[in-house]
């Protein structure tokens, strides 16, 4: 039965291990060929031990970008990315908590029917209603801006499903005791829902931190100069050309800093996150 | 500190059910006054009511001279100390304690002062910096009390404020709860359905039942002269016995059985009688009730005979060191037969 177990252990290990090796594995590779010269590249081997171009690398492409592929500087794509990522989880956010305060805890006439049209949303998502939302961008002017990139994305209260069933699990009692205690309905919102609900805001936070960093179709319809690239568009810009060899070092250090961001996004809410399941009692 | 009236206060719900029927009742500045009444009775309602939780349907909540139908909640200087305790979860003790003073712009240094005694009435000094989760049932429940006491204010309502405390707990919080309520001499309103906790803590207590008053009275009257069979069932444990009986000649008889009625109208009654003020006397004796004893519960203190008289089921309570045999006679003191009209139940004579 103990020796059952134990080989149980290292099967369980191994595959995990495995899997952690499959899903690094691209990763390391992106690593390593960031800090190579393009020429090491010509031979048709993926090298698999560090370079010494690495500070080349990443400077060149910080403060030129890739002139040939119409790339511009990458820490102009990096805040473009940021401003973009930012604003639809921040918008996003305060869109779908005020939606959800609305519908929990005000009755007002038309609640269900608002309640309903949100909902419509979910089924919804940009890739849906990609023709008439670029022609109402368009027509409003936003095409190249970044209310442009950010406002049709963030015009889905999705969120806000998650906000109405966090509300529903805080007792109404709290809402009494503040009123007894003197806090109006706004009072109660800064005061008590919205601390109550900062772990579910830290952990939204990172999806739609990432969903929006991630967008690639529609900053690509909107954007036709390279002022308002955002990295993932610049990546595929630089690995899509077609006359000549990609230059993966470039790329792969593109990649690399492409990566950064989410990674301290997930790091660091990660920690509010994991705080917050374990004190959590409402 | 004030008093608070109700002048025929009703509350129908939206769906129509009908949970509070026009209730009068005048409770005196610093009062104690406990609802008690089954789950579903309107309890809450009311006191809701009175809070400004819940909109009053018809009639008028005054506390003081003030009609404060449409005041809010915050308005109408009352605390009030709910089932769950309400503690907001992410504040500390102290924070929870000074959030409503804060809201109505109590001088810092005076919040302070507030908050310290409250922690040294209730002594919850030693955790002020502590978050909720982070104690015991007992210890919300005095955090519970300690904000209601830093409002200072007219009267203190309670829901049902010992219900998630274990039982040697909330004995011990009921004690702590009429002892601070003397000391403070604040007007305040006790909803309950354990009829135990109403009686121990009430100055007066007030039956209610389907949203209407049973009774109102004195722990003591209540138990003594129950207005109802509803009442009568319901307050003293074990319950009173209600039997079926007849009265003729200024009797009440029960089968075979007969018990002192002087002056009882004639005809069918509801009899009552608590199981303590049944006493056994010598077998045989005249119009004694002869019981068929089916089973014993040990209490300790004394012992509850459970059995049938004439077909009816009674329970009489003993000392513990009667022998009992298969059958008991008992009888019971002219005073402690409680005579009900047999079709309303209500109390007679
Ligand atoms: N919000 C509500 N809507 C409709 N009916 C309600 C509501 N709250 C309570 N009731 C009904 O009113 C009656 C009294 O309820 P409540 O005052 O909570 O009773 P208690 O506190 O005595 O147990 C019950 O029949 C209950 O179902
Ligand atoms: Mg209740």
């Amino acid at each position: 039965m103990v020796e059952n177990r134990r080989f149980l252990n290292i099967l369980a290990h191994l595959v995990l291990i495995l899997g952690v090796a499959f899903v690094a594995f691209p990763v390391y590779i992106a690593l390593i060929a960031s800090t190579h010269g393009q020429n090491d590249f010509l031979s048709g081997v993926i090298p698999l031990l560090p370079g010494h171009d690495t500070i080349r690398n990443y400077s060149a492409m910080m403060t030129q970008g890739l002139a040939s592929s119409g790339a511009p500087p990458l820490w102009l794509m990096l805040g473009n990315s940021l401003i973009m990522a930012l604003s639809i989880s921040i918008g996003k956010i305060a869109i779908s908590i005020i939606s959800a305060f609305a519908i929990v805890y005000f009755r007002f006439p038309g609640r269900m029917i608002a309640f309903w049209l949100i909902f419509v949303t979910l089924m919804l998502p940009v890739e849906v209603r990609i023709l008439p939302t670029y022609k109402v961008v368009a027509e409003l002017g936003m095409l190249n801006t970044y209310a442009g990139l950010t406002v049709p994305l963030i015009a889905s209260a999705t969120a806000t499903f998650l906000f109405r069933q966090v509300f529903l699990t805080i007792p109404e009692e709290l809402m009494e005791a503040a009123r007894i205690d003197g806090a109006g309905p706004m009072k109660f919102f800064w005061d008590i829902l919205l601390p109550l609900s900062r772990t579910n805001i830290a952990a939204l936070f990172v999806i739609l931190f990432i969903y929006g960093w991630n967008q690639y179709l529609w900053p690509l319809l909107v954007t036709t100069g390279t002022d308002h690239y955002t990295i993932v568009l610049g990546i595929k810009r630089m690995a899509d050309i077609a006359d000549q060899q990609p230059e993966w070092n470039f790329i792969m250090s593109t990649v690399v800093l492409a990566m950064v961001p989410p990674v301290l996004v997930v790091i660091f809410m990660q920690r509010l996150f994991v705080k917050g399941l374990i004190e959590t009692e409402k | 500190m004030a008093a608070i009236t109700l002048e025929s206060v009703g509350k129908t719900y939206a769906g129509g059910v009908t949970a509070v029927h026009a209730i009068d009742l005048a409770i005196e500045d610093g009062e104690f006054l406990v609802l008690v009444g089954p789950s579903g009775c309107g309890k809450s309602t009311l006191l809701r009511m009175i809070a400004g939780l819940e909109t009053i349907s018809s009639g008028a909540v005054k506390i003081g001279n003030r009609v404060v139908n449409q005041v809010e909640p915050a308005e109408r200087d009352i605390a009030m100390v709910f089932q769950n305790y309400a503690l907001y979860p992410h504040m500390s003790v102290r924070e929870n304690l000074a959030y409503g003073l804060k809201n109505r712009g109590v001088p810092k240094d005076e919040i302070a002062r507030r908050v310290a005694e409250a922690a040294k009435i209730l002594e919850i000094g030693g955790f002020l910096d502590r978050k909720p989760r982070a104690l015991s049932g007992g210890q919300r429940q005095r955090v519970a009390m300690g904000r209601a006491i830093v409002r200072e204010p007219a009267a203190f309502l309670f829901d049902e404020p010992l219900s998630n405390l274990d039982a040697k707990l909330r004995v011990q919080m009921r004690g702590e709860i009429k002892q601070l309520q003397a000391r403070l001499g604040t007007t305040s309103i006790y909803v309950t359905h354990d009829q135990l906790e109403a009686m121990t803590l009430a100055h007066r207590l007030v039956v209610l039942n389907g949203g209407r008053i049973e009774q109102v009275g004195t722990p003591l009257e209540v138990y003594r002269k129950p207005a109802s069979t509803f009442v009568a069932a319901f307050i003293g444990s074990p319950a009173m016995n209600l039997l079926q009986a007849e009265v003729s000649g200024g009797r009440v008889r029960l089968g075979g059985a007969s018990l002192p009625a002087p002056g009882a109208a004639e005809g069918k009654v509801t009899l009552g009688l608590r199981p303590e003020d049944l006493q056994r006397t010598r077998p045989g004796a005249e119009g004694a009730l002869l019981m068929n004893v089916a089973y014993v519960e040990e209490l300790g203190a004394q012992r509850l005979v459970h059995g049938t008289v004439g077909g009816q089921s009674l329970v009489c309570a003993q000392p513990v060191e009667s022998d009992l045999g298969d059958t008991l006679t008992l009888t019971a003191d002219p005073a402690a037969v409680h005579l009900f009209d047999a079709a309303s139940g209500k109390r007679l004579g």
